[in-house]
């Protein structure tokens, strides 16, 4: 893998932001609603007040030149200022940032750690008992929605068994063990219904890549070469089964990002998700514009990501 | 009800014939609010009672972690910037005003010594200054004292218009004066008998000077106590993330002995109104749960469990119907519902009085909203026990049909009655939500069977309630014949609740649809009743005035209010926090403590 390549990538994802950006700015403006409407309909706050406010936001100025505004304070690095909050949008952003990459972090790992074994030994054994059992339930699994399933674990762990909290609480007053074990308490009917839907679609991935590679000669040949069967699988068989699967966890993530908003809602997770909520009920318009920023920058960076370990994973492909 | 009349009752009270309560009772049944009254009695001499609610703890703290839920969580801590109840309930827990009004509408001092009253000569015979004495040894939380300064100073930043403070309206019309270190002046430059609205209450809190001194007007924004709190209040700021999480620990220096009696607190913020009374009343996972907006029957289910109860503290708001007065499908110089216009039906007072008949608001209260909506005749609504006995609303089809048939509203073909050629069809809007859509619905099938046709209109909250120039469904804008929705009392006065029925507030295009009187309903005699009020020297007089400004609006159908909705909290069984309809939910907050 060439650092052109990498270089040349990087500047593709240029164009590419500033793109998404245009188009979200665009549908924003269009959008209905008005960050002051609560103050509007607040019979004891002057209609001054509300019309100094969307002067000082200069809100009552035409889309593009808010757009150019706001397009030279980002390259300055200022990401803006929240109506709601009276505060910048960088600060309620970093604030929040770490709880969501814990929980999508924590729910892909256990997607690949469901799917990986799973989807490996129901593609070498395919139509066995085990395999048939598997397929049914990724097929249950991503068929249903998260927040449904979201609201089906807080019913039985919560309400019936009350096992488990379902209101998450970024601020623990703890310390050492019980710390972790309360954040774990707390974490683990959201990275639940995140990593199950996440795991359930890429068992049935890694399972039809298996069956594709298991075919192959080359597999045969280590067979016949009597390389024993374990060694088979795991060097020849799912190194390169992996490589599709690979992309695959990339070009989900928009989808586990969705998923987070959703489960973030239902949860209380005081992540980014949930902020888009609220500055969307807000009308908070830089909060919406910096958070989907955020989520497309990760989304990027995640497909970028993926690009350098197909690389890794099969030197063949010429980056060119 | 005329002052004599008024003048005879509050010296009955003085001696002792009346009690207060009786007296607020009188007053609500003519539609003043309990806090109106009092301060009435506090004019003609009769002193506020000091409502001194149980307090058992015998020692501050102890009673470790308080958890509170407010689906909407605080989105700032700056009581002067806070747009709605969740962010002044959070500053709550951290600032304080001088003066707090409780469920009876009787204010309780905080940080000052007592309630100012004519006896003492605090209160200005004339109407035009109140002198507040404040408390002394009081500290900020960083050690600093408490001192007039510092109440000035909150009145000099609120009212700068450039600072943009959701208070201004409080502030700028008043000015403050520092007496001595502890004595503060409120001058006013007309007679006012509602003296109690600066330094008072939901918009009274006051921030410290030595901190915010360098932040007023447009640096206002950039003060970094914005986010850290520091004030007088129960508890010390800890950590805040806007919409998340407030939380604080224990004033170890409060100024109220064995107060406050929890360690520390934290207010969780988001997610829906159902999963937070679930997480109050059938897991207990939170003592405390903001604004239960969820159907009476779900909360019945809920409370079941026994761990929770649910707390229902009377208000002013009003769920009521508007007839626009004007016609909402003639456009005239590019808007309408234009001034220039007059409904073609609605303006016949047989129609309106049929449509009062024809709204079933025992049905609205006793299928959908339960306890959480009481029907109403009156606009202008106080706690229960003190609802008039002598206003009525009545739901009588025949009745209807009755009025519009003298009155030669005839049914057509198609069963709609019409007058010269004028049909009655009418497009009913409010915003997307359940009890409103089924009340919609109630609304329609009894107009149907007096001949009048519905369409109903449901529009999302988010636009209905925007103050968007460019939208048409808002509103303000009221392009529709009727529509429905809550007004909020937010001040305890009736001058500026009943400004929404001025001519000059009638809501434009002129003015942005930003003037208050949404059904632009205009008489002379209002607003010449108003606007002598507004001057009027002699408060009992005043109060009359708004009395007969209330049935004018009543009587004349330019609203039909269906509802009164009370505020909706749910507690654990345990919890002893006392809620008031005239501020904030943590408006009590030093005296909140856990039994057993």
């Amino acid at each position: 893998m060439s650092r052109q390549y990498l270089i040349r990538r990087l500047l593709l994802v240029i164009p590419a932001m500033l793109g998404i950006s245009v188009l979200l700015y665009t549908v924003l403006a269009l959008a209905p609603g008005d960050p002051f409407s609560e103050l509007a309909a607040n019979p004891a706050v002057p209609p001054e007040v509300a019309q100094a406010l969307r002067t000082k936001f200069g809100l009552d100025d035409p889309v593009w030149i808010r757009y150019w505004r706001w397009l030279i304070a980002m390259l300055h690095g200022e990401w803006g200022f929240s109506f709601q909050s009276r505060m910048d949008v960088d600060r309620l952003i970093m604030q929040r940032l770490p709880t969501t990459l814990i929980v999508i972090g924590a729910a892909q790992l256990l997607a690949i750690l469901v799917a990986l074994p799973v989807g490996v030994l129901a593609g070498t054994r395919p139509y066995s008992i085990f395999d048939q059992i598997a397929n049914t339930l990724a097929f249950v699994g991503f068929s249903l929605p998260t927040f449904f399933t979201g609201l089906l674990l807080i019913l039985v762990f919560s309400i019936q068994l009350d096992w488990l909290p379902f209101v998450y609480r970024a601020d623990i007053d703890a310390t050492g063990w019980r710390f972790y074990w309360e954040h774990i308490k707390q974490s683990i009917m959201p990275v639940m219904v995140l990593g199950l839907f996440q795991g359930a679609s890429l068992v049935r991935y890694v399972r039809s890549s298996v069956l594709d590679v298991v075919r192959l000669d080359y597999v045969t040949t280590a067979r016949a070469k009597g390389i024993g069967e374990r060694k088979v699988i795991s060097r020849h068989v799912v190194r390169n089964a992996l490589i599709p699967v690979v992309t695959l966890v990339a070009l989900q993530m928009p989808i586990v990002f969705g998923g987070a908003i959703v489960t973030e809602q239902i949860f209380r997770v005081p992540g980014i998700g949930s902020l888009l909520i609220s500055a969307m009920l807000a009308n908070d318009t830089p909060v919406i514009m910096a958070v989907t920023f955020v989520f497309s920058c990760l989304v990027v960076l995640c497909n970028l990501i993926a690009d350098v370990l197909y690389a890794w994973l099969d030197p063949r492909i010429a980056f060119r | 009800m005329n002052d004599r009349e008024l003048r005879r009752l509050i010296s009955r009270v003085r001696i002792g014939r009346l009690s207060r309560r009786g007296f607020i009772r009188r007053m609500a049944a003519v539609g003043m609010t309990a806090p109106m009254a009092t301060q009435l009695l506090a004019y003609g001499g009769v002193a506020m009672a000091e409502t001194n609610p149980p307090y058992k703890p015998t020692k501050r703290g102890g009673g470790g972690l308080l958890k509170v839920l407010w689906w909407q969580g605080a989105t700032l801590l700056n009581p002067h910037f806070a747009v709605g109840t969740k962010d002044q309930d959070g500053s709550r827990f951290f600032y304080e005003p001088l003066a707090g009004w409780d469920a009876d509408g009787n204010l309780v001092p905080v940080l000052a010594t007592s309630i100012p009253g004519r006896e003492d000569g605090t209160l200005a015979p004339d109407g035009k200054s109140v002198t507040w004495r404040l408390k002394e040894g009081v500290t900020w939380h960083d050690g600093k004292p408490f001192t007039a300064d510092d109440v000035v100073f909150n009145w000099q930043y609120a009212s700068d218009p450039a600072t943009a403070a959701t208070t201004n309206a409080v502030y700028k019309d008043v000015k403050v004066e520092k007496v001595d270190d502890h004595t503060v002046k409120v001058l006013f430059d007309k007679p006012t008998p509602f003296w109690a609205l600066a330094f008072v209450g939901a918009q009274g809190m006051i921030i410290p000077k030595h901190l915010f001194a360098d932040y007023v007007g447009d640096k206002s924004r950039d003060a970094p106590t914005n986010l850290k709190p520091v004030g007088t209040g129960p508890y010390k700021f800890k950590d805040f993330k806007p919409g998340d999480m407030v939380s604080g620990e224990i004033n170890a220096n409060y100024h109220m002995d064995n107060r406050p009696y929890f360690d520390a607190f934290e207010m969780k913020g988001g997610g829906d109104a159902v999963s937070a009374a679930r997480a109050v009343l059938q897991t207990g996972e939170f003592d405390f749960g903001w604004n239960m907006q969820v159907e009476d029957e779900i909360l019945l289910r809920l409370e079941k469990g026994g761990k929770c109860k649910v707390s229902i503290s009377p208000g002013g708001n009003v769920e009521h119907i508007q007839l626009n007065t004007t016609d909402p499908w003639t456009e005239v110089d590019g808007e309408r519902s234009s001034l220039k216009t007059k409904h073609p039906t609605l303006s016949d007072p047989t129609v309106r009085q049929a449509l009062a008949l024809l709204v079933d608001k025992s049905s609205v209260e006793k299928f959908i909203y339960g306890r959480t909506g009481n029907a109403t005749a009156n606009y202008v609504n106080n706690p229960e026990r003190f609802r008039s006995k002598n206003t009525k609303y009545e739901f009588n089809i025949d009745k209807a049909n009755d009025i519009l048939e003298k009155a030669g509203w005839k049914k057509g073909t198609d069963g709609i009655r019409a007058k010269d050629g004028k049909k009655l069809k009418y497009v009913f809007q409010t915003s997307i939500n359940q009890p409103r859509q089924k009340t919609q619905a109630i609304v329609k099938q009894a107009c149907q069977k007096a001949g009048i046709d519905i369409e109903i209109k449901a529009v999302t909250a988010s636009v209905f309630f925007s103050s968007d120039v460019a939208n048409p469904d808002t509103y303000p804008h009221f392009y529709a014949d009727l529509q429905m929705y809550t007004v909020t009392m937010t001040q305890p006065d009736p001058e500026l609740f009943m400004k929404s029925f001025l001519s000059d507030e009638a809501a434009s295009r002129e003015n942005k649809w930003q003037g208050r009187n949404i059904t632009r309903w205009r008489n002379k005699e209002y607003d010449d009743i108003h606007r002598a009020a507004q001057v009027e020297l002699d408060p009992i007089k005043r109060a009359t005035m708004f009395i007969k400004l209330n049935d004018m609006v009543v009587n004349d159908q330019v609203v039909i209010p269906v509802v009164a909705r009370p505020a909706v909290q749910a507690m654990n069984t345990k919890l002893v926090a006392a809620m008031s309809g005239w501020d904030n939910n943590t408006w009590d907050i030093q005296n909140w403590y856990k039994e057993g």
